[in-house]
């Protein structure tokens, strides 16, 4: 008979070392995707002790479980729903009383916890003296002092998961009580919803949650009471609506008798480490400068490293591959030959060659997270992403952009609020990212010979402009000019963790991957198919006829269905267009090409079209993110019109203006 | 610096109230105590989870006049806008 495998959940507050630690328990046996039906990831893994296998699962990481959030909901729900043999909370030991929260909130429910108190060496170091033993009888729950990054305490981890899933007699934990002067109601409405509460919520947590106003769980009992009962309820609940606050006092209070007699306070007046840095580093000036300072050496990295590997990749592998292909094609059907060739190498190895750049930005992103310096940045931005309705957090996903957008939508994970990560995705196709600057540098020589400086700073500047009035604009409409509160811990600097990092890479890296293998391919395949048929030409194909069918829109800036053509095919990848161009134009080399897109169009065509091309919308593999990301269609849809809508009017607008002052 | 709104609010305040101020009105290194919180029940609860409650300790770290503030609560660094610290009524532990 096989022993069934027992399910360990993960929880903890955001910046403990969380994933450092599933990282170390799981190794590579671990599986990411999304919690059903949310945007959220999900981690899972497996891990072996003592001849017995583990299922371990992932939480968000959240501060409390109150239903604030998406991730809130979904840490209790897994707790309550599916009943983990073992919760492991991680704590910081050097903000423990603050971590201790999450673990008030967790001992109600009907799983048993261990509190792993990670980072003890932080501790020592800013001064704490903790007494791990005397905590473990304070709360009854198995405590293991550890330092994930070092791999100390993981062994009596471990030990303890192993004994307290198969011997559950002897957990007795002290749970918090409800303060003094609350107690009365609390059983009050515990009366009142007896043998109502539907499976599997504990009675005892459901009265809690009433009294603390949780928006969820008033719901579903105002589904599950019978009338007259929900509403004596109701009326209790309305005269102490002041609750929450003293639920979360009660809650400090009993985490402060923990405290209390297991920890040792650090002298008043000792400087840290972290409060020496952050005189710097959440500075008005100085923060800026540094964060300055970063960003430029993340693109000189991308430009040094990213950009000649990018090189490489297109040349040796994407190149070779399809010379390969042709060779060995040779003797088949010519369709197929070039549906390979050209149609799925072709596209899918112009989006590939762009990992080298991504892998640069998730690494950047990954370490300034880890490092905890990703706080401050948001910090010392708050000011200016005020001006559109976000706050900080939204600023370096956004710069990632200039990179690659993907990065950018992908970087919005770190947003807490829905709202905000949602305006902040929208926005994101706006940056210049590198490819759209490739055309650039290669079209406006082409048109504005010595001013193609002057107009390529212009681009950029008015693609910025275009964001930050954009983001005015959805602010005010959609999102009626909510702002989500600007609260955030700066969690203290330590060391980055290598192997976190690495994980974090790697697995955005591979997701990825796997989007170019599935949408990003069927995309390409698809717009090279209506690029060649039905004669085999580009000129008489059905994307032909598609651009000659939209010249009316594209007329109004000088446009002729070539140009729109090509912007058609930056769908798959921004530099399609100057492929594109030079196929229609017939021209071989590219130089050609230059000379004759200048003798053909006016200057205001020429600009407007650089305009547009700016603010397109963006390439299929942005696209695919802003779906996954968003986890809609609608969303995805509303972007793509917004960009389609924006970077007309902006064209036309330019095109116009350009008459105008007579250029 | 304390900036005018904030002076009049606590010229308003009733005698028993005196030496409440908002949260933004603490000056670097000052600390205060936390009498109240104002805000809707999401803002509250947020506050109440990063440590904010009635009868905690709390120290401005960083409060140049303008711009969001670092105030240090329960052995934490927390930043917050001055909206969300105007919902966060404090007593100055020096006023007493």
């Amino acid at each position: 008979m096989t022993e069934k495998i027992h399910t360990v959940a993960l929880a903890g507050q955001p910046n403990v070392g969380k994933s450092t630690l599933f990282n170390l328990l799981t190794g590579l046996n671990q599986h990411v995707g999304n919690w059903p039906g949310k945007t959220v990831e999900r981690k899972e893994g497996t891990f072996t002790y003592n001849g017995r296998i583990y299922r371990l699962v992932d939480l968000p990481g959240t501060y409390s479980l109150t239903a604030n959030s998406v991730e809130e909901v979904i840490a209790r729900d897994f707790i309550i729903k599916e009943r983990p043999d073992v919760v492991i909370v991680v704590a910081d030991a050097a903000t423990l009383e603050r971590n201790l929260y999450l673990v008030a909130e967790l001992l109600p429910l009907p799983a048993p916890v261990i509190l792993a108190l990670n980072m003890m060496d932080v501790a020592q170091q800013e001064g704490f003296r903790i007494e791990p033993e005397v905590l473990e009888a304070a709360l009854g729950v198995r405590v293991v002092p550890m330092v994930a990054t070092k791999n100390v305490g993981v062994h009596e981890l471990l030990a303890a998961i192993d004994e307290v899933a198969h011997d559950m007699d002897d957990y007795a934990p002290k749970r918090p009580e409800v303060r003094a002067d609350h107690q009365d109601v609390l059983a009050q409405i515990e009366t009142l919803i007896e043998g109502y509460v539907p499976e599997p919520y504990p009675q005892d947590w459901v009265a809690l949650k009433l009294l603390e106003g949780d928006r969820e769980i008033t719901q579903l009992m105002q589904e599950h009471l019978p009338e007259e009962r929900w509403q004596s309820v109701y009326d209790i609940l309305r005269q102490h609506d002041d609750a929450m606050v003293a639920v979360a006092s009660g809650r400090y209070e009993w985490i402060g008798r923990m405290i209390r007699a297991a920890v040792t306070r650090p002298k008043v007046g000792q400087i840290g480490l972290t409060e020496r840095l952050d005189r710097w580093a959440t500075h008005p000036l100085w923060g800026l400068i540094l964060l300055a300072s970063i960003l430029g050496l993340t693109f000189w990295l991308t430009y040094t490293i990213g950009a000649p590997l990018q090189e490489l990749l297109d040349t040796y592998v994407v190149g070779n591959l399809a010379e390969l292909a042709r060779i060995r094609l040779a003797g088949g059907a010519p369709w197929l030959s070039a549906l390979i060739v050209d149609g799925i190498i072709g596209g899918v190895g112009a989006v590939l060659t762009f990992l080298p750049i991504l892998v640069i930005f998730f690494a950047v992103m990954g370490t300034l997270e880890d490092m905890g310096y990703m706080a401050r940045a948001a910090y010392v931005m708050d000011g200016f992403m005020h001006l559109m309705g976000l706050h900080g957090k939204s600023f370096l996903p956004l710069f990632l952009g200039f990179g690659c957008n993907v990065p950018a939508v992908l970087g919005t994970r770190v947003i807490e609020s829905r709202r905000a990560r949602l305006l902040t995705i929208m926005l994101a196709p706006l940056i210049p990212c590198t490819a759209r600057m490739a055309v650039v540098a290669f079209l406006a020589p082409a048109f504005f010979g010595s001013a193609a400086t002057l107009v390529s700073w212009g681009l950029i500047l008015l693609a910025l402009v275009v964001l930050a009035l954009s983001g005015v604009l959805i602010n005010k409409t959609v999102f009626r000019g909510q702002r989500a509160a600007f609260i955030m811990e700066l969690p203290l600097y330590h060391l980055p963790n290598w192997r976190t990092i690495g994980m974090l890479v790697w697995q955005r890296s591979l997701a990825f991957l796997k989007k170019a293998g599935t949408l990003i391919l069927l995309v390409s395949v698809m717009v090279w198919a209506l690029s060649m048929l039905p004669g085999g030409e580009i000129e008489t194909s059905f994307l032909a006829r598609i651009g000659r069918l939209m010249e009316p829109v594209g007329r109004l800036m000088g446009f002729d269905w070539r140009l729109m053509v090509a912007l058609l095919t930056s769908f798959i990848a921004k530099e399609n267009s100057i492929a594109t161009l030079g196929v229609l134009f017939g021209a071989d080399q590219e130089a050609g090409l230059a000379e004759t897109l200048a003798a053909t169009f006016s200057a205001p065509t020429a600009l407007a079209f650089l305009v547009v091309q700016m603010l397109f919308i963006p390439c299929v593999a942005t696209v695919a993110v802003i779906r996954q990301e968003t986890g809609s269609w609608r969303w995805t849809l509303f972007s793509l019109g917004f960009l389609l809508l924006v970077s007309w009017v902006a064209g036309v607008g330019l095109f116009w203006l350009a008459h105008l002052v007579g250029l | 610096m304390r900036n005018e709104t904030e002076m009049r609010q606590a010229a308003l305040l009733p005698e028993a109230k005196r030496g409440v101020v908002s949260l933004s009105a603490l000056h670097p290194g000052e600390q205060g105590t936390v009498v109240a919180l104002a805000g809707g029940r999401r803002l509250l609860s947020r506050m109440a989870a990063l440590g904010f409650t009635p009868g905690v300790r709390v120290t401005m770290v960083q409060n140049f006049g303008h711009g969001p503030l670092i105030v240090l609560v329960r052995d934490t660094r927390v930043a917050l806008g001055r909206g969300e610290a105007s919902k966060i009524h404090v007593r100055r532990m020096d006023s007493d």
